[in-house]
């Protein structure tokens, strides 16, 4: 039998073009099409490797001819629920997310061809309130369904998709509920708040749990679920969590609690001062949290993270610059148990690794993995491969990012599906 | 209490000693009722009588940061009462303090160390959300002060609850404001001989007010529902439900210690689907605390409240009735009821969860009873 023809919708973005580029590396994978309606970058060029690009909007009916003529057998719906890298265009971003996916699964249900459909969901989807468990499973109903906003458009989406698993029975659907993808290069409203500096602002009187899942797992899910044969929902995130106000110390940045009822005007004002935006919605988003049970993610489907959401986290804080260094920190605590004529207590594993050496033995998973902040002498105890000299020191904040200087976003191990290195921009 | 603060002195002192210390203070504690045989089971809080204290806390003075060492810490090292600081941090704990360093200097490091660890993020937080380092170096000091000299709280019946593995406390609930729940969670983490950090399950309403909501998380709570419940027992934690819940709480006082309604026996269910033991919990003295004289229901509509509180000091004295009336504690454990051994869909029988319901209420409500006799008057005790 022939290998498999794959379409991967999204190729402009991140995780499009490197799925892409994945899975055109792929043995049982005979011929990768990525389709977009824009052309992509040379960076996005490069990552599809040797997949084919062709420049269709999926809510042309052309993307059916595509379908046909290629005898794709399936589809990777990588754009959907796609996080846009601001809030502005929204009504565009529903037009693509929606209506896209609806054009899309037309076009899927007239194929003979198509046996395996991956439709990249979010869990946004579950919502977030008060009265809501504090882990989610597949299962868990949505207390709180937004009217408006991403979440609402990956519910229509998810309604739609399990529209066409009843008129096509015969395709395998996967439906990977992704938690916030965060990395050294996607770019999306998260990652621009944490790249404000020094100060990050918060809602007064919150400080949520998040979750997320590192870039490199997100395309690992997505490759997974299309070539295995996993079907139905399942939870995409990193195991344990942080809080917010946790995070922003770890990105060596201070919370800013505020009002809720100011970010608004901070926002706009801090836009105006050209100081980086953030979006208000995105901070109120993170007023309650959400955490995700993956236990089908590791059990049925058989995928195993990477990166927890500490390394994630960390991975990514590695190329922001920090305002206030974990280091600093330490020298700080030095100088003034030192003036107290006191012995400092013994830090974590890294964040004093060159007085204690390794005296510290890490009580927990999330301790040990702590990875270096930039400044931090102990680069090499990220256990998911040493990130190689991160050249963290110089970059610049947030969408910065995407100009064009090159950058080596270093993680060593070549198995399938684990974390590799890449060449990006 | 100074001489709680020297190092070393007891056998087990010395770099090879297992970091959580207070483990090795605890059988020695409860062995200490021997020496009282007027209370056959209590443990009496050490910092009654410094005598005491050394006796509880046996050879093990030197690196115990117990609570009478960090109330001491406390007063010394001024900033932040840490004397608890390495109880949690294995890996710190396990280096000697050189010689010539005393107490008060260890914490204020460890103090210094705490912020340096919050400044970085440098700590760890379970799913639920659970700040074991936030919680015993910032919540509960405090807590302990009110707890030993305030209440004057003595714990009947800790060795009921397990050292491993999952348990349901069951407990009655009282005080206007829920203080007997906290008050329960320090006994826990103080007295039992594990030191089991209390996962205690809230209303909603708790998690959506400001500041209270991740603060609660932080201490290791969350919203009281049965897949919560159920994750938390089948990972071996040590679960508190107040089935009263606001009903309880927001009582008249003059229906003081007569239980509410325990809801709808949703926590039978979870303990029967996790096969973990129920130990029923009486709380007497957390209804004196703020005796509850009227309800204004307008404002507490208007503010959203299942009801306003006004107690002989509240709203009277304005900020002052916050500070709540100084009664005699007492906190029972009582003995584990099985839930193991009703069958594969006991959960799904209502026969079953309204008849262990009852069970669980009788207890409480007899132990109640009882030991209302045994305190005597509510303040003097």
């Amino acid at each position: 039998m022939a290998g498999r023809v794959v379409l991967v919708t999204g190729v402009t973005r991140f995780i499009g073009s490197e799925l892409a580029g994945r899975l055109a590396r792929h043995p049982e994978v005979d011929r990768v099409i990525g389709v977009d309606a824009a052309l992509p970058e040379p960076a996005a060029r490069a990552r599809m490797g040797d997949a084919d690009f062709a420049r269709v909007d999926i809510r042309n009916p052309l993307i059916a001819r595509v379908i046909e003529a290629a005898r794709v057998d399936t589809v990777v719906h990588a754009s959907a629920s796609a996080t846009p890298a601001s809030s502005a265009a929204r009504s565009m971003v529903k037009e693509m997310n929606v209506l896209g996916t609806m054009q899309l699964l037309a076009a899927c249900q007239r194929s003979d061809s198509l046996r395996n459909l991956i439709v990249r969901s979010t869990a946004a989807i579950y919502g977030s309130s008060s009265r809501d468990p504090a882990i989610f499973t597949e299962e868990t109903p949505a207390r709180s369904v937004p009217s408006s906003g991403p979440a609402r458009d990956a519910i229509d989406i998810e309604a739609y998709v399990r529209g066409f698993g009843r008129r096509r029975p015969d395709v395998r659907i996967a439906v990977p509920r992704f938690a916030d993808i965060i990395g050294p290069t996607v770019v999306t409203p998260l990652t621009r708040y944490f790249a404000l500096s020094p100060f990050v602002p918060m809602v007064l009187g919150r400080d949520a749990r998040i979750q997320l899942v590192h870039e490199s797992d997100a395309v690992g899910v997505m490759e997974h679920l299309a070539i295995k044969d996993f079907s139905g929902v399942v939870n995409v995130a990193g195991d344990g969590v942080l809080t917010l106000a946790q995070a922003i110390h770890r990105a060596g940045r201070l919370p800013l609690s505020v009002p809720a009822f100011t970010l608004g005007g901070i926002s706009r004002v801090m836009r105006t001062a050209r100081l980086g935006g953030f979006s208000p919605r995105q901070v109120e988003s993170l007023t309650t949290g959400r955490v995700l049970d993956t236990t089908r993610l590791l059990e049925r489907a058989g995928y195993q993270p990477h990166f927890t959401t500490v390394q994630a986290f960390d991975d990514f804080a590695a190329h922001l610059r920090p305002a206030l260094p974990a280091s600093t920190v330490r020298g700080v605590e030095k100088r003034i148990t030192g003036t107290l004529g006191l012995r400092p207590e013994q830090a974590g594993p890294n964040g004093d690794a060159l007085l204690i050496g390794s005296g510290g033995t890490g009580s927990s998973a999330g301790q040990a993995s702590r990875s270096a902040t930039p400044a931090g002498p102990a680069a090499g105890s990220l256990p998911v491969g040493g990130r190689s000299a991160a050249p963290g020191g110089d970059t610049p904040d947030g969408d910065d990012r995407l100009d064009g200087r090159p950058r080596l976003v270093g993680i060593n191990g070549d198995a399938a599906g684990s974390p590799r290195r890449w060449r990006t921009r | 209490m100074v001489s709680t603060d020297t190092p070393g002195g007891g056998p087990a002192s010395g770099p090879a000693r297992p970091p959580r210390k207070r483990s090795h203070a605890a059988p020695a504690a409860s062995s200490a009722p021997s020496a009282q045989p007027g209370q056959p089971d209590a443990v009496r809080p050490s910092a009654k009588a410094p005598a005491g204290g050394g006796e509880n806390r046996g050879g093990d003075q030197g690196a115990d940061h117990g609570y009478g060492s960090a109330f001491a810490d406390g007063l010394a090292g001024g900033v932040i009462p840490s004397g608890a600081v390495d109880v949690d941090r294995p890996d710190t704990a396990a280096l000697p303090a050189p010689a010539g360093e005393t107490g008060w200097k260890r914490s204020l490091a460890g103090g210094i160390a705490f912020l340096r660890r919050r400044m970085t993020g440098d700590y760890d937080v379970d799913d639920f959300g659970y700040d074991p380092d936030f919680t015993d170096n910032v919540l509960m000091p405090p807590l302990r002060l009110l707890y030993e000299k305030w209440f004057r709280i003595d714990t009947l019946g800790i060795h009921n609850v397990p050292d491993t593995g999952g348990a349901l406390l069951v407990a009655n609930h009282s005080g206007t404001i829920a203080v007997d729940a906290v008050m329960t969670a320090v006994a826990l983490r103080d007295h039992h001989p594990r030191q089991r950090p209390l996962r205690m399950l809230g209303a909603d309403m708790v998690f959506d007010t400001p500041f209270l909501g991740p603060i609660s998380r932080k201490a290791g709570n969350t919203l009281a529902c049965n897949p919560d419940a159920e994750r938390l027992l089948s990972s071996g934690e040590v679960v508190a439900v107040y089935p009263e819940g606001f009903k309880g709480v927001g009582k008249p006082y003059s229906q003081r210690y007569k239980l509410q309604r325990f809801g709808r026996g949703g926590f039978v269910t979870a303990a029967l689907k996790t096969g973990v033991p129920i130990i029923p919990v009486s709380i007497v003295g957390a209804e004196e605390i703020y005796p509850l004289i009227g309800n204004i229901k307008p404002l507490a509509r208007a503010l959203g409240f299942p009801y306003f509180p006004v107690t002989p000091t509240f709203p009277l004295l304005g900020p002052l009735g916050a500070i709540p009336l100084p009664s005699k504690w007492l906190i029972e454990f009582g003995e584990p009821i099985p839930t193991d051994g009703y069958g594969d869909h006991a959960a799904d029988d209502p026969m079953v969860v309204f008849n262990l319901t009852d069970r669980v209420r009788e207890t409480i409500q007899q132990t109640l009873y009882r030991l209302l006799l045994r305190r005597g008057h509510p303040f003097l005790g």
